[in-house]
């Protein structure tokens, strides 16, 4: 059995994406044949190519994709080279890691009511500073450029890196390198920066990719922060594919395509930036220059970082206002009064849909915990690791936009008459639940010490008692970890919950991102709310858990 | 030979269970029992999400239908819906059993046979809608013929913040004066989104001296001529409205926000009552007030229809039903829940049905059915679905 697992979780991880972009690319070329369509033919990617808005959709998508991406990364890789080790490093990163679990689309209403013209900093500075009793008539929230877009994917990926980047200097060691730069002269930032970063880099290059194809796919923030006039291709390729019209499924199943090929591009782009910047940073190293600028890069980038920190907590804060407010105007900086009606309204559905949420959330990571605990128990007990290529395979599912292969999940689905419901919605979280679990997982599995094995095996126990009696109880703590961090993931799925649900499985997400089109602010307070909750309450519990279960054991904590 | 009725035996309850006859109301009432009605509808109004949960709430209770309301952000996802059930063969047992729909998707799906039916007329409650006094029985011109049943009663009026906009306007020129003097204070939601669609109608109606053409399907000849003096007028608006016309609200209910902070002083809704609801609701300050155009303004009603694979018909027709009842009419059209137009005709009730409607506060927003005076008839959809398109072409892509 446990011989299977692995290629079961390969299926299950694979398999959808493989099908969806099976399900794209057939009417992409215009072969549908329950419109009387059949291909192949070249006349959806002419409809592509004849809307006006596809230069500005793509530009959009492309640069908000990789100015996110590297601003995420600049402020990650320069706090963690000006601050990691002190004390305000630690307790950033103890701000940010909550943070991680907000779901995109809560942190995206919050962020949207900071800084409109009419959101909470104005409203704080007003009259008083500003002069203005009324909102300026600023297109700051949806700008065509996608500015307040990319605000939202930095303060979200921000954290994301940064716990990546701090996984992975377990294993550069870079105390040493650093110690030994900075006796040669160097400042701790551009020590860091020579001897260390090359090192780390290698490790978070593919959550870097991750970053990147998220950005440029994603459509909930999109829909919240990003321009309409034209919105990014992802969005144009959602809208198309819900038009009545069916011809426009082929456009939209075209666009799809195009959107794989820019993801691609990007990535593309960004290794060969790689190599430049590789080559350039080799001479810089080789320049021998003990850098000049660190102390203002050092404050700049903690200042950054805190910023992207406090305006997730402060938008989360302005959710929670307005989730009790009763009339509430400009430029009053809180409420006229506050009630309890929104919630008396949206608190009992909420709470139904709650439920909903954790039921699909649940059984999508409980399999994935079965299927990665299987995987790593093979990998130990056969002794063969995860290969470069196979940790490739591990990120796929993250590197194919989701754009891309969920529409044409969803024509094969119905295809097949699987109904519509729970099950394919599970199994589509899966594909996402699955990778994320398996990465956090992965490494403390595999740094366990063995020796216990040998230990337990000499005491009598077989391979299957030292995995349930020694192994999973001593490592509870990282499978609980594993586990909030793929209910978070689940928690925050909108497309894959939308498209192939039809519908009829509403997660809190999806109920949060259709209220945004109707602007009721108490009500998306009320839904943002309890979004963040969903992802929070787990972390919390994992974090509590162990703790008072090993309250006499401690050896198990860390 | 024994065979056969052995088969035709088994199979046809089966048959009956598909295609309930909606003028046996028994049968209907009794298939309808325990089935689960899911309805796909609009959920961006948290008002009619919470009409919508008590019409479950009611049906339940008197049919035991179970009612599931699926929360569309765009109701042409439920068309699509549909469409990709009857391209993939799922014929029986669809994802939606009834949807809330609008002239042009209901064109579409009507022309498609995509719809169950005939059914409306036969509905019980027919008998109390006012057949002759409102247009229940054409859907933007497109007839009907029971393949939808009516339940609320919408016209276009204009929101207007009366602390920083006293005055009303006559005409949609009026509007573009106004907008010119004051400018980034007005805007309408994002065409093709219902409401945005139905703003371009209204201006097109307002600005032709005879917008009698537009009854008719429009045609390769005329659409230009036609909607040139349109484009000339948004052209001229454009520069003038909220953030210059370089984004737009998603939605109608969107725009509350905007004028509860003061970004806007006028917008545009399709619901006469929707505003003295929002004001009820902290969603508007009190001192909005609406209004509606020298020459009337467009309205149409509400449907609902059943697609043609609906599992659930039966369960479907009963909500249909009861959605026409005096008591859901009477409910609906109180401003504290949801200030929609009834569809019934006050005539035929019972002087018991009738003082619950003549009970009912307006709200201080809303205007009398005198006051909202004459209605203009909706243009055929081959011209919203058009000018929504080269609308996007214009003002929707940045060009």
């Amino acid at each position: 059995m446990l011989r299977f697992l692995p290629a079961l979780t390969l299926l299950a991880m694979l398999g959808p994406v493989i099908a969806g972009l099976w399900g794209t690319a057939l009417p992409a070329f215009g072969h549908l044949p329950a419109a009387g369509l059949t291909g192949p033919s070249l006349d959806p990617f002419r409809g592509l190519f004849g809307w006006a808005g596809l230069g500005a959709a793509v530009r959009l998508s492309v640069m908000t994709g990789l100015i996110a991406t590297s601003v995420s990364l600049a402020i990650v890789v320069f706090i963690t080279a000006g601050w990691s080790g002190t004390r305000s490093f630690r307790m950033l990163e103890r701000m940010l890691s909550p943070l991680l679990s907000v779901p995109h689309a809560a942190a995206a209403f919050g962020l949207a009511f900071l800084i409109a013209p009419s959101g909470w900093v104005a409203r704080l500075l007003s009259p008083a500073l500003t002069g203005w009793d009324r909102p300026p008539d600023l297109l700051i929230v949806q700008d065509p450029l996608g500015l307040a877009m990319i605000a939202g994917l930095v303060v979200k990926e921000v954290p994301f890196l940064l716990l990546m980047t701090i996984a992975a200097m377990g294993q550069a060691q870079p105390r040493r390198s650093l110690l030994v730069a900075q006796s040669l002269g160097y400042g701790r930032l551009t020590g860091w920066l020579k001897t260390v970063f090359p090192r780390v880099y290698t490790q978070i290059r593919l959550p870097v990719y991750v970053v990147i194809a998220y950005s440029m796919s994603i459509v909930d923030v999109a829909v919240i922060l990003g321009p309409s006039t034209p919105p990014t291709l992802s969005v144009q390729i959602v809208k198309w594919m819900s038009d009545p019209d069916l011809s426009m499924r082929l456009t939209g199943a075209a666009a799809a395509l195009l959107q794989l090929a820019l993801v691609i591009g990007a990535l593309g782009f960004w290794w060969c930036g790689e190599r430049i910047v590789a080559r350039l940073g080799d001479r810089w190293i080789m320049s021998g220059r003990r850098g000049q600028f660190d102390a203002p890069i050092r404050i700049f980038s903690l200042g950054l970082g805190s910023i992207s920190a406090v305006a997730i907590l402060f938008g989360l804060a302005g959710l929670a206002v307005w989730s009790f407010a009763a009339f509430w105007s400009f430029p009053n900086v809180l409420p006229d009064s506050f009630t309890l009606r929104t919630w008396d309204r949206h608190g009992p559905d909420a709470i139904a849909t709650l439920g909903e949420t954790f039921f699909v959330a649940g059984i999508a990571v409980l399999l994935a915990l079965v299927l990665v605990l299987g995987c790593l128990e093979a990998e130990h007990r056969s002794g063969r690791g995860l290969t470069r290529r196979g940790l490739w395979l591990l990120y796929l599912p993250l590197l194919v936009p989701q754009t891309a292969f969920l529409p044409g999940l969803q024509t094969l689905l119905l295809n097949l008459g699987a109904d519509v419901g729970r099950l394919p919605v599970i199994f589509a979280h899966l594909v996402f639940v699955l990778p994320y679990v398996f990465l956090s997982l992965g490494d403390p599995w595999r740094s366990w010490d063995v020796r216990y094995t040998t230990v337990a095996g000499a005491l009598g126990a077989r391979p299957r008692t030292v995995f349930w009696r020694v192994r999973v109880p001593m490592l509870l703590r990282p499978i609980l970890t594993a586990t909030a961090v793929g209910i978070a993931v689940s928690v925050g799925q909108y497309l894959a919950t939308l498209l192939i649900g039809g519908g009829r499985v509403s997660t809190l997400t999806t109920e949060a991102v259709a209220l945004a089109s109707g602007g009721d602010r108490r009500a998306i307070g009320v839904y943002g709310l309890m979004q963040t909750l969903a992802a929070l309450v787990p972390f919390t519990l994992a974090l509590i858990i162990p703790t008072i279960l090993w309250r006499n054991r401690r050896g198990l904590h860390d | 030979m024994k065979h056969l009725t052995l088969i035709a035996a088994l199979v046809a309850p089966t048959f009956a269970l598909a295609n309930p006859d909606p003028s046996d109301w028994d049968a209907v009432t009794t298939q309808a029992s325990g089935q689960t009605v899911y309805w796909n509808a609009w959920g961006g109004s948290t008002t009619t999400n919470d009409f919508l949960a008590w019409v479950g709430d009611r049906v339940l209770e008197d049919y035991g239908v179970v009612l599931e309301h699926v929360k569309l952000t765009d109701t042409a996802d439920a068309v699509t819906r549909v469409l990709s059930e009857k391209q993939a063969g799922e014929d029986d047992d669809g994802a939606i059993d009834l949807i809330w729909i609008n002239g042009s998707n209901f064109a579409a799906m009507k022309d498609a046979d995509l719809l169950f039916g005939p059914y409306a007329e036969q509905l019980p409650n027919w008998a109390v809608v006012d057949v002759d006094g409102k247009t229940v029985q054409t859907d933007f011109t497109v007839p009907v013929e029971g393949y939808e049943s009516p339940w609320a009663m919408a016209q276009v009026v204009f929101v207007h913040n009366t602390a920083t906009m006293p005055e009303t306007l006559g005409s949609m020129d009026a509007l573009l004066e106004w907008a010119q003097a004051n400018p980034g204070r007005f805007s309408y939601p994002q065409p093709p989104d219902f409401l945005g669609t139905t703003f371009l109608k209204q201006a097109l109606v307002d600005i032709l001296d005879d917008p009698s053409v537009l009854q008719s399907p429009a045609t390769d000849e005329n659409y230009d001529v036609v909607t040139g003096p349109l484009w000339a007028y948004l052209d001229a608006l454009t520069p003038h409205l909220w953030r210059m016309g370089r984004a737009y609200p998603a939605t109608g209910t969107a725009m509350f926000p905007l004028i509860a902070d003061g970004e806007l002083d006028l917008s545009i809704s399709f619901s006469p009552g929707a505003a003295s609801t929002a004001i009820s609701n902290f969603e508007l300050p009190d001192t909005v007030r609406t209004f509606v155009l020298d020459k009337g303004t467009i309205g149409n009603a509400s449907f609902v229809a059943i697609p043609y694979n609906s599992g659930s018909a039966a369960g479907a027709m009963v909500v249909a039903n009861f959605l026409m009842s005096p008591e859901a009419q009477a409910r609906a059209q109180d401003p504290n829940i949801l200030g929609y137009g009834t569809v019934l005709d006050m005539d035929a009730l019972s002087a018991d049905e009738r003082a619950a409607f003549d009970a009912l506060e307006l709200g201080i927003a809303t205007l009398s059915p005198a006051e909202l005076g004459s209605v203009q008839a909706e243009p055929h959809p081959s011209w919203a679905t058009r000018i929504a398109d080269d609308w996007a072409e214009r003002y929707g892509t940045g060009q």
